[in-house]
């Protein structure tokens, strides 16, 4: 008996020992991980949209150059503007929409960009870096990755395809029910501007005033207010039409036939989504051989077939078949691209406005 | 009679509601097509790219990593906590419980904006940054589960045990630890619930470069998520299962035996 006991305490002790040593080693164990990255000469961090880059690019550029890239996604445009400007990670490059490109060079967060280390920045279709004056009036600062419109995708069996062509068939009382919206201010807006004739930066009081009346006007006839969902819930025939992004429309339209894609007359919205490189680099050259590995035929052909939205590689978009290069749901043509106007950052007075009347809009009895 | 079916209409009913979207899951892992919405066929394709998705891969061994070592460490301090906090005086104890309360009541976003904030001051993000926060979260589980555990045993046995010449270390072994034991374990599991669950505290805590399957679906929303994750959760449910079963199984056989001694 006795022996047992003093087994026993022989065995507390042992294991209250080799807990202390566990805890010990594991605080240490955190600490090197956290002071121990001091490798990071060779390195390159660089954030971007969730799926937004074919894996294999970065293995590959990493193999040619040595560089590891430590790469970081994001969800939303104002989630990573939260975690840039906290300055918890020396990003070195970004990829981000438009108007959030606009309001970090606003906020001059952003550096320029040496164009002549980026030799194959010409294989970009030059009339991309005239649409991005809009938001880098110089192009400085920004280099285009994908592009793309918003408009209606439509089920050719439910819609009157000769109506398609106008942002006013969402108002058509025939389709009541069966017309998804977009679930975001801008986007929505856009529609109800573009309507009415306005300018889809627009910060007139009345104008908006207008397009909110509109907005809520539209309001029994929608199915449901989506962002996302929208090209699901259209493979699945469950609405005539909604308002969605190019790329999406592109991506439906591969599952199910009977869909269709127009970009409406009275003008639409133009996305660009770019690279740039923000204050914080620091490893500005690591990231200017990136932009330019990007650039380069093969790799922006990789990340084309992984993403499928527009690119505005035009080495790229002519090595595709034919079929592919005239399909203007991914490729909207010049002609429906002039009509277009790429989204501006507002003041934050004017989003917060603007914001009030879309939950208005949401709010709205009917 | 119209009792017994209505109960079973109620209760099957909750069970469709809870399980119907884990099927519709697992369905989806076995659909041959990218859509959510068409059935393409049936594959075990996304089972065979998922094992060799290097990314998902890594994501997951991350996300064990830091769930099991933030639940055991927290479990340790959660536990050492509760220790203390029962041998406090009332009013002390009250204190002690609403202060280790505050990062189970704050939002998510708000603890993972305020930590990131914090760390960003002395150290780089990393995975050490992580695993400190799932501590952080960690922690007033397990003291939720180990101290109602703690009040209903009783204090007298061991201050006998202490009487009749036990150490403090083995009176404890000896009598607190197995009344305290199932409160920990149960700790230690939602611990390491919450920690493989957690997107909000990770997102904002997390290095460049490092992934956990939680940070990764979500990024992946915006442009629909790969199918492979399907047949990742439907494994992930599989495991849960039979943990699940195993756990309820295993006690029943313990009291046999012990009502059989």
């Amino acid at each position: 008996m006795k022996k047992i006991k003093w087994l026993q305490k022989e065995f507390i002790l042992y294991s209250s020992k080799i807990f202390t040593f566990l805890l010990i080693g594991i605080s240490i164990s955190c600490c090197l991980a956290g002071c121990g990255s001091k490798d990071s000469e060779n390195t390159l961090i660089v954030l971007n949209y969730g799926k937004y880059l074919e894996p294999e690019v970065l293995e590959k550029f990493e193999e040619e150059t040595g560089i590891k890239i430590e790469y970081e996604e994001y969800v939303t445009p104002e989630n990573m503007y939260t975690k840039y400007r906290a300055g918890a990670i020396d990003y070195d490059l970004i990829c981000t929409s438009d108007y959030m490109v606009e309001k970090l060079i606003q906020e001059g967060q952003v550096l320029e960009i040496d164009f002549n280390n980026i030799p194959l920045s010409q294989n970009l279709d030059q009339t991309y870096f005239e649409f991005s004056k809009s938001f880098d009036p110089e192009n400085k600062y920004a280099i285009p990755y994908f592009f793309g419109t918003v408009g209606i995708l439509y089920n050719k069996e439910l819609v009157d395809e000769s109506k398609v062509n106008s942002w006013k068939i969402l108002w058509d009382k025939d389709y009541s029910g069966q017309i998804i919206m977009a679930d975001s201010v801008r986007d929505s807006f856009m529609v109800a501007l573009k309507i009415l004739g306005y300018s889809l930066n627009t910060t007139d009081e009345t104008e908006l005033k207008e397009a909110q009346d509109l907005l809520i006007q539209q309001k029994p006839l929608v199915y449901s207010y989506l962002v996302d969902e929208a090209q699901d819930e259209m493979i699945a025939e469950n609405a005539a039409m909604a308002v969605v992004y190019s790329g999406e429309a592109g991506y439906a339209l591969e599952f199910n036939d009977k869909l269709a894609f127009s970009v409406p007359k009275e003008g639409s919205n133009m996305w660009i989504d770019s690279w740039f490189i923000p204050k914080s680099a620091k490893h500005k050259e690591h990231a200017e051989k990136f932009l330019n590995f990007l650039c380069r035929e093969d790799i922006s052909m990789m990340n084309f077939d992984y993403v499928y939205y527009a690119t505005p590689n035009s080495k790229t978009k002519e090595s595709l078949e034919q079929e592919l290069q005239e399909n203007t749901t991914i490729f909207p043509p010049k002609s429906i691209l002039d009509n277009c106007e790429v989204l501006k950052s507002l003041d934050d007075a004017s989003t917060t406005k603007q914001n009030i009347l879309w939950k208005e809009v949401k709010a709205a009895d009917y | 009679m119209v009792k017994k079916s209505v109960e079973r209409i109620y209760l099957s009913i909750i069970f469709l509601f809870l399980y119907l979207p884990i099927v519709v899951l697992i369905v989806l892992s076995f659909n041959n097509s990218k859509s959510k919405v068409q059935w393409g066929g049936f594959t075990f394709n996304w089972y065979i790219k998922l094992f060799s998705s290097k990314s998902i891969m890594e994501a997951f061994g991350t996300t064990i990593f830091i769930s099991l070592a933030s639940a055991l460490i927290a479990t340790l301090l959660g536990t050492l906590a509760a220790l203390g906090i029962d041998a406090m005086k009332k009013r002390n104890q009250t204190i002690m419980i609403g202060a280790t309360n505050i990062p189970l009541l704050n939002a998510d976003i708000v603890t993972g904006i305020s930590m990131m904030l914090l760390f960003v001051r002395f150290t780089r993000l990393g995975l050490s940054t992580v695993l400190i926060a799932h501590i952080t979260f960690n922690i007033p589980y397990v003291i939720l589960n180990v101290l109602p555990k703690l009040k209903q045993s009783s204090r007298t046995t061991y201050e006998a045990a202490l009487d009749l010449g036990a150490t403090p270390f083995y009176a404890f072994f000896k009598i607190i630890w197995p009344q305290i034991r199932p409160g920990v374990f149960s700790g230690f599991l939602m611990a390491m619930t919450m920690s493989l669950d957690d997107f909000s505290v990770t997102y904002f805590t997390k290095g460049a470069g490092i992934h956990t399957l939680s940070t990764m679906i979500y990024t992946e929303m915006r442009k629909g998520i790969r199918p492979e994750m399907y047949a990742l959760s439907t494994i992930l449910f599989l495991i849960a299962l039979l943990l699940l079963l195993f756990m309820n199984f295993r006690p029943s056989v313990h009291k046999e035996k012990g009502d059989a001694l």
